[in-house]
């Protein structure tokens, strides 16, 4: 049988959406909702000093790029599934290839800091 | 990736129409479990432009949050959330399927294994509150 390379995008979504589950609805309540609408007050000198620490970054980087996979697995599937089935490999390079940019994003912002 | 979908001469490919996710509740359901992850990532490069002004300094710091305040994208943000939750929630109840948990010879029963899924999500959640919000 000819190897696939399905059970490493496999564990890339299944990852990304345990990480999605359990942290994304927690930082969107603060970050995109609490803060803008000025619930809780989060100072730049604070967030500044967290984003100091290698361990934030290094959680950051995990709980930024594993949900890119998650979801470039699940679109690319969604769009099959919406009527695109000729285009199967375009698709899957656009998704993963997206999930990928996403990533390297994420280094470059987190390394950069 | 698999080859499945390559049309080959001589098979049968059945005709599905594009709209046939609308035909049952379930398939509804699946569709917008499928899209939850449209708005995660969304939301998570909203995020990481949040985290990449931070690193800025106070002035880009302020002026993303600002933007982050404007109507549409706190509407939008409100639904992120609705299927954020969808997605955890959902996620939740296939973990009680999928993943099977031996205590000796007894199988946990499912049920126990979502419930403390749910519970572990609270714990984290709330850890996390108390830690960005007031500790840090």
């Amino acid at each position: 049988m000819a190897r696939s390379n399905e059970p490493f995008w496999w564990i890339l979504f299944s990852g990304g959406g345990v990480v999605a589950a359990f942290l994304v609805p927690v930082h969107l309540v603060v970050f995109a909702l609490a803060v803008p609408l000025g619930w809780v007050s989060l100072s730049h000198a604070k967030l500044a000093a967290l984003l100091g620490q290698p361990i934030v970054r290094l959680y950051l980087f995990v709980l930024i790029a594993l949900p890119l996979f998650h979801w470039a697995h699940r679109f690319r599937f969604l769009l099959e599934d919406l009527g695109l089935h000729g285009l199967r490999m375009p698709l899957a390079v656009l998704c993963y290839g997206s999930a990928i940019v996403g990533t390297v994003a994420t280094l470059w912002v987190l390394l950069s800091v | 990736m698999s080859d499945a979908r390559s049309q080959r001469p001589g098979l049968y490919y059945p005709k599905m129409r594009n709209t046939w996710w609308l035909s049952r509740p379930g398939y509804v359901r699946f569709m917008i479990r499928e899209a939850t992850s449209v708005f995660i990532a969304i939301f998570l490069i909203e995020f990481l432009v949040l985290v990449h002004a931070v690193a800025q300094g106070p002035d880009a710091y302020a002026a993303v949050v600002g933007r982050l305040a404007s109507p549409g994208w706190i509407v939008f943000n409100v639904i992120a959330l609705v299927f954020a939750l969808y997605h955890t929630v959902t996620w939740f109840m296939l973990t009680g399927v999928v993943q099977v948990v031996r205590l000796g010879d007894q199988r946990v029963p499912p049920g126990l294994i979502v419930a403390g899924a749910f519970a572990a999500w609270v714990v984290v959640s709330l850890f996390l509150l108390y830690w960005i919000v007031v500790r840090s």
